[in-house]
């Protein structure tokens, strides 16, 4: 599917079938929403459309890939149109144009049926608000997707109890919902997702209801039940510092349309507009940038300093380079890219503020 | 299409810090000048009055009808004589009440009357109070039970079991018919948007129009007895029922429905599995105000022959005793309590159906679980959750706990049909103790205090009542009632629309020509007068106790139970002390009304002053507001919302006591509609009467619905 | 799914038990023992009752001596008059053992449907008038003659008659040309409904004790003389066929001669109750007593007829012979 993609779409970082390839993704709310794309007015902002047409755009021609096995972070404030993104993702909400296809399978051109096959066992996804059945103890919530496509309860018993002991609720399977906590219950969430064996996993602000120091908690089981499951990604947050640490790559979105898509450290060190700088302004950027954001040009004579990679966080380099008395050499593999010395390690660990 | 390296063309008139968030979009309001308006109709009202006092008011003599009337008749006569050979009426409707009609004389032969040949039903009164007792007990637990059992044994011992029984029977029977019925079209409602839009006014329509309006064509579609009363509670309980279910299948959060929409389910296991056990709560609070509905229009059945305790207050009624009314009374309002407490607690525990043990096998199935628990099958068992210490019981494992206490129950049963004692309720004659506390004890003593505290006060209310009626609803009856019909009719309209905006105006239209249609409209006026003065005492009252409630708790503790016991009580109850207070008067008929609503309007007005948010309150304290301030600036607006509803509740509250209000002197329509069931002449004035009101109360309610939208936040 | 099954199992094994106990036990109380004392069957019988206490009395004397001496099995109704008429027709109805005239009920029933058959008088005297109370009668003397009335008007203005006099009237069921009547009689009255036979009788208590004025719609036989002898107003005297056009009538009401009818499909049925019914007679005084047991002893019905019936065999044994 990359290659017959259109140039727009920048190309993803692996190579073959994307496990998911979204392009000219469009959601206009209101009663004739189909009927404004391609008309002058589809250009309007948010909000002159509103006033004209009493219609609001949820989603403006968004386009991306996510390859298979990467976790992609979708980021953005409130009414930017992330939620209203993932959930075109899987027609919970019905896109106005365009295609989202899912290994190659148009979800777009679905089937009711074939929709409702996808989504028991090809999507799952877990909610900000947990969306627990609070009439049915833990392992029943687990086992509940499961049942619903129709397996034998023995199987799904069991198939539920080894979520449970996967995501840390090991002897809370008899509990129901409102006896756990929040992060306990979204862990219950994160089971059920998890349980269905999906090729992808759409978490949406699954963090955002919880204490921070759960929320913490939370994330590291996320990069941990991805480096054990693999799982291919796509979550959703209004909290950059969650997305820089999770994401392979972040897409961010304001006003329903996408600003920049890039690696954490693309986001941070080269912000696409004002918006974004001034959102990231307050991230520690040593703990964020590599090398190569900080690195001079090798003019003349390198030298003989140690030999870090470009790809370095500068949290991580820091203590080489100021140990090293003048520049350290920075290499791309084996070809030498640059050089970095005490100023350039400073200039970013110290002067954090000025952005 | 946007791409990761190209900027987005940012609007240039936004700045960065702006632009963040997005401001919504929104429409400037307007300034209404309401109050200007309203004073320019009331010149205008004034004017047309003094200029045609008394002319063209359409007013119609008691005895005098109009050809719509004698129309009306005329179908009457034909239903009367073509009925039990016309598909509908003798089809459709005489099977229906075949059916009822079946279904309770075998339910009355099981447990309330003589079962031919036997001089006793099947089921003695010992048998019913065990089975009464045991299924309180499995649907709602201890607490209950003991409600159960009490209010069951002063059945008899009052010496009204029979009646009492009766009428427990065609609220139950009428409770399952709106359940069997209900609960589809509810969910039916919830899930289509059209079926919704369909039903939803009929609902409307079935809640406004009171329950005397459509007692005469029930009763002739359906004949008298019981089939007549369970129709009518059944009209009159189903809508609360449709709605409610409605509610709470909508109400089950949009997350779950969501999430559970993304692990694929369809709609029939979303319905199963998702939505129907969620509501599940709110399904039984359903079941628990349609059972109060039914409960309370079958005591008012009784005027059409419906069988049970409103017949006792009729009858007292007719006799002038307040005592044996009361007595009645007082059982109707115990059942009332013990039919919304079980329900409650039943509903209370749905929630936790299924959950901890503990909290589904109370009082003495607790005992007798710790007893069983460890001899239990594997299958009534099962390891609670962290936290939970003891084993509990699986669904399966209570259902045995309570199949054990059914065997004692059944014994009780079997002795209730081999003993006569046990079987029909022993009088003081059998148990002398029983004088001290039987119905006729009650009677006397409820009629010696009433008589002494009518002779005590008449005087001073009776004169309270003319001055009342002088100065406050002589003249605004004659605003109402003496101006030209197409003055009232202009200035209705004006006020709907000052009010509500165009919406209503049309409502109101609608409703006055068909009015007018009825050749009631002075009538009509003249019951809009006193449904107007009932509501303000209404809404003085409910302020005033409402206030009192929301702020304080220990006042809420105080009232509400005697608003509780005014809700249930049937109004027929009262009408005898306020006649002797106040005289053959509309007077008396504005206070039983009031009584009648100020219930339901104080709770609404508590509720919400309670639900004033308390950061709120908190600031407002910290600026140094008085209590009086407090109220007044803070607690009162903010609760606007629940003082409309609390008026258009009110109102509609109001106008269903009308036609009772007919019986002690309220005249006008309520009259008509009294004396349309009870001259043959009259019928068709009657029902056009009934019509009349239910107009009214239509375009009441949607002059205040639509107010409500405006200004009610 | 196996939890469901045995739930349901459970509650089957628990009905039927309950069944099969309640089959078993009836064995202790004997059919009936109260018993039918003649050969006859006689079945159901339903007596209307209409709103007012004297029709109570009839109803349920006769309905005490029809269930004990004949073994009927009988349920009083409460209906209106018209109701009541309408039900005989239908079939829901059997008697109804007071009727007021009613010229318009008897043409419709008796004569063009012939649903109904009259079952003779009951002996009563039906008198409907216009009353005052005993303490007005004593201080203006001329009170009872119509023509000083509007003389009196002002005496009897209330908060809900405005500017007239008040004429207060009874249930909306009763037979009534009261508005005709201060129309022709050009009274300066207004007739104002008090809704019940209750509200009258409370307004007289009220009016004798506070001697307030009182104007109101009445009837005989009534048990409310026995504790207050209210008094008659004379209206102009009936002569036949003076009411004959309600809009026009200006004269009293004409004394009732009280009967009793029969739904035709009952009288053709062979009870024995359709006799007890024809041959039931007694006077207005007889029917006060009881009456007054009711209204004033608050006696139930069953009880008061009781008393009557027991302390007057030998009219019951005429009824009966």
């Amino acid at each position: 599917m990359t290659a017959t993609q259109s140039g727009a779409v920048e190309k993803t970082t692996s190579e073959g079938t994307p496990a998911l390839h979204v392009e000219g993704l469009w959601k206009i709310f209101g009663p004739k929403g189909d009927k404004i794309i391609n008309t002058p007015d589809a250009q309007l902002s948010r909000k002159d459309l509103q006033a004209k047409t009493g219609h609001v755009v949820g989603i403006r021609d968004v386009g991306f890939d996510v390859a298979p096995g990467e976790v992609f972070v979708v980021m953005g404030l409130s009414g930017s149109g992330k939620s209203t993104l993932v959930r075109l993702l899987t027609r919970l909400i019905e896109p106005t144009a365009g295609t989202v296809e899912l290994y190659g399978e148009d979800i777009t051109a679905m089937s009711d049926s074939a929709l409702l096959d996808t989504r028991r066992k090809k999507v799952s996804m877990v909610f900000q608000h947990f969306g627990l059945l609070p009439h049915r103890k833990v392992v029943d919530n687990v086992a509940f997707g499961l049942e619903v496509r129709g397996e034998k309860k023995g199987e799904r018993r069991n198939r539920a109890q080894e979520m449970v002991d996967l995501v840390g609720l090991s002897g809370y399977e008899n509990n129901y919902p409102d006896q756990l906590s929040g992060g306990m219950q979204q862990r219950v969430g994160l089971a059920r997702a998890l349980a269905a064996n999906p090729d992808v996993m759409m978490f949406d602000e699954p963090f955002s209801a919880l204490d921070p120091l759960i929320r913490r908690d939370m994330q590291n089981e996320v990069i941990r039940l991805h480096e054990e499951v693999g799982k291919t990604m796509v979550f959703i947050t209004h909290d950059l510092a969650e997305a820089l640490k999770l994401g392979d790559r972040i897409l961010i979105m304001r006003d329903g349309e996408i600003v920049q898509i890039g690696t954490p450290d693309e986001v941070v060190g080269a912000p696409a507009d004002e918006y974004v700088r001034d959102f990231t302004s307050d991230v520690p950027k040593s703990h964020v940038l590599t090398l190569k954001w900080v690195m001079r040009a090798p003019d003349g004579d390198p030298g003989d300093g140690p030999v870090l990679q470009s790809n370095q966080i500068v949290r991580d380099a820091a203590r080489i380079v100021l140990d090293h008395d003048g520049p350290c050499r920075v290499a791309d593999g084996d070809k030498l890219v640059g050089v970095v010395d005490d100023m350039d390690i400073l200039r970013v660990v110290v002067a954090e503020d000025e952005g | 299409m946007s791409t990761a390296t190209a900027p987005p063309p940012a609007p240039p008139d936004r700045t960065a810090s702006a632009s963040k968030e997005e401001q919504p979009y929104v429409e400037l309001g307007k300034k209404r000048h309401t109050g200007a308006k309203l004073a320019g109709i009331g010149i205008f009202w004034l004017v047309m009055w003094l200029v045609f006092h008394n002319q063209m008011t359409r007013a119609l003599g008691l005895q005098d009808t109009t050809p719509f009337h004698e129309w009306l008749n005329g179908i009457r006569d034909w239903v009367q004589l073509h009925g039990p050979d016309n598909w509908f009426f003798g089809g459709v409707l005489g099977f229906i009440g075949d059916f009822f009609n079946a279904v309770f004389e075998f339910l009355q032969k099981l447990v309330s009357i003589p079962a031919f040949p036997r001089p006793v039903p099947e089921i003695g009164w010992l048998g019913v109070v065990a089975l009464a007792t045991w299924v309180g007990w499995a649907v709602a637990g201890l607490r209950s039970t003991i409600l159960v059992v009490v209010t069951m044994l002063l059945f008899g011992v009052f010496g009204l079991w029979q009646d009492s029984i009766d009428l427990l029977l065609v609220t139950i029977i009428a409770v399952v018919f709106c359940f069997v019925v209900g609960l589809p079209t509810g969910i039916l409602m919830a899930r289509s948007r059209a079926t919704s839009a369909v039903v939803t006014p009929v609902l409307d329509i079935m809640q406004t129009m009171p329950p005397f309006a459509y007692l005469a064509p029930v009763a002739l579609g359906f004949g008298i007895g019981p089939t007549t009363a369970i129709v009518l509670t059944c009209i009159y309980a189903l809508p609360p029922m449709i709605r409610i279910t409605e509610h709470g299948i909508r109400g089950v959060p949009d997350t779950t429905i969501e999430a559970a929409r993304s692990l694929g389910l369809t709609r029939g296991q979303m319905l199963r599995q998702v939505q129907l056990p969620m509501a599940r709560r709110t399904i039984v609070v359903g079941i628990n105000q349609s059972m109060m509905a039914a409960l309370s229009m079958a005591t008012i059945a009784a005027l059409v022959n419906g069988p049970g305790l409103g017949k006792d207050v009729n009858a007292a009624l007719q006799i002038q005793n307040i005592g044996a009314a009361s007595v009645a009374g007082i059982l109707i309002v115990l059942t009332a309590i013990m039919l919304d407490r079980t329900t409650t607690a039943a509903s209370e525990r749905s929630e936790s159906m299924g959950r901890s043990g503990v909290a589904s096998v109370s009082g003495p199935g607790v005992m007798l679980a710790g007893v069983v628990l460890e001899r239990l099958p594997r299958w009534a068992t099962e390891e609670a959750g962290k936290g939970v210490r003891q084993p509990r019981l699986t669904s399966a494992g209570r259902w045995l706990v309570r199949g054990l206490w059914l065997i004692p129950t059944l014994v009780l049963v079997y002795f209730s049909r081999q003993q006569l004692i046990l079987a029909q309720f022993p009088t003081r004659d059998d148990w002398p103790f029983l004088k001290y506390i039987d119905g006729k004890t009650v009677t006397k003593l409820v009629n010696d205090f009433s008589n002494w505290f009518i002779d005590k006060v008449d005087t001073f209310t009776l004169a309270l009542k003319n001055d009342l009626t002088n100065w406050l609803i002589n003249p605004l009856q004659n605003l109402l009632a003496e101006s030209p019909w197409w003055t009232m009719a202009l200035v209705l309209l004006a006020f709907a629309y000052v009010l509500g905006g165009w919406r209503p105006v049309v409502t109101t239209l609608v409703c006055e020509a068909i009015i007018f249609g009825t050749g009631l409209w002075n009538d009509t006026m003249i019951t809009l007068t006193m449904t107007i003065f009932a509501t303000v005492l209404v809404m003085l009252t409910a302020v005033v106790l409402g206030v009192a409630m929301g702020r304080n708790r220990r006042a809420d503790t105080a009232i509400r139970p005697i608003l509780d016991a005014f809700q249930t009580i049937p109004p027929f109850v009262y009408l005898i002390p306020a006649l002797a207070l106040f005289g053959a008067s509309r007077f008396t008929a504005i206070i039983a009304a009031v009584a009648y609503a100020v219930p339901i309007a104080t709770k609404l007005v508590a509720d919400g002053i309670r639900g004033v948010s308390p950061t709120t309150v908190e600031a407002a304290r910290a600026n140094g507001s008085t209590k009086w301030q407090m109220i007044t600036k803070v607690q009162l607006p903010m609760s606007r919302n629940a003082l409309v509803l609390a008026t258009n509740q009110g109102l509609l509250y109001v106008l269903s006591m009308v036609v009772i209000g007919g019986l002690v002197g309220g005249g006008s329509l309520g009259y008509i509609v009294v004396s349309g069931f009870s001259q043959d002449q009259l019928f068709g004035k009657g029902l056009a009467a009934g019509i009349a009101i239910t107009a009214l109360g239509v375009m009441l309610d949607r002059i205040a619905r639509y107010a409500a939208e405006r200004y009610g936040r | 799914m196996a939890r469901g099954t045995s739930r349901l199992q459970l509650a089957c094994v628990a009905v039927a038990v309950a069944l099969g106990l309640t089959a078993c036990g009836s064995g202790g109380i004997k059919d009936n023992p109260s018993g039918a004392s003649g050969g006859k069957d006689c079945g159901d019988l339903r007596i209307a009752v209409n709103p007012w206490t004297g029709y109570v009395s009839n109803a349920h004397v006769i309905g005490y001596v029809a269930k004990t001496k004949l073994g009927c099995n009988v349920t009083y109704p409460d209906v209106k008059e018209e109701v009541g008429w309408a039900g005989m027709a239908s079939g829901s109805i059997d008697t109804i053992v007071e009727n007021w005239g009613h010229p318009d009920l008897v043409k419709k029933y008796i004569d063009e449907q012939k649903s109904v058959e009259d079952a003779g008088p009951t002996g009563g005297k039906g008198i409907i008038g216009w009353y005052v109370p005993p303490w007005m009668a004593e201080k203006y003397p001329d009170i009872t003659d119509w023509k000083s009335l509007n003389k009196y008007a002002s005496l009897f203005k209330t908060s809900e008659s405005g500017d007239k006099g008040q004429l207060l009237d009874g249930d909306p069921s009763y037979v009534t040309n009261d508005e005709a009547l201060v129309k022709n009689l050009k009274l300066n009255y207004k007739v104002v409904v008090g809704g019940s036979e209750a509200s009258l009788i409370q307004s007289f208590k009220s009016a004798e004790k506070n001697k307030t004025p009182l104007l109101a719609y009445f009837y005989e036989p009534q048990w409310f003389f026995s504790e207050m002898k209210l008094v008659h107003v004379n209206l102009p005297k009936y002569t036949d066929g003076c009411d004959a056009d309600p809009a026009k009538v200006n004269c009293d009401y004409p004394e009732y001669n009280l009967n009793k009818l029969i739904a035709k499909k009952f009288a053709d049925s062979g009870s024995p109750a359709v006799d007890l019914i024809k041959k039931f007679s007694w006077t207005n005084d007889d029917q006060n007593i009881v009456s007054t047991y009711i209204a004033k002893d608050g006696m139930s019905p069953d009880d008061a007829a009781k008393k009557w019936v027991d302390a007057n065999p030998d009219k019951v044994k005429a009824w009966l012979g």
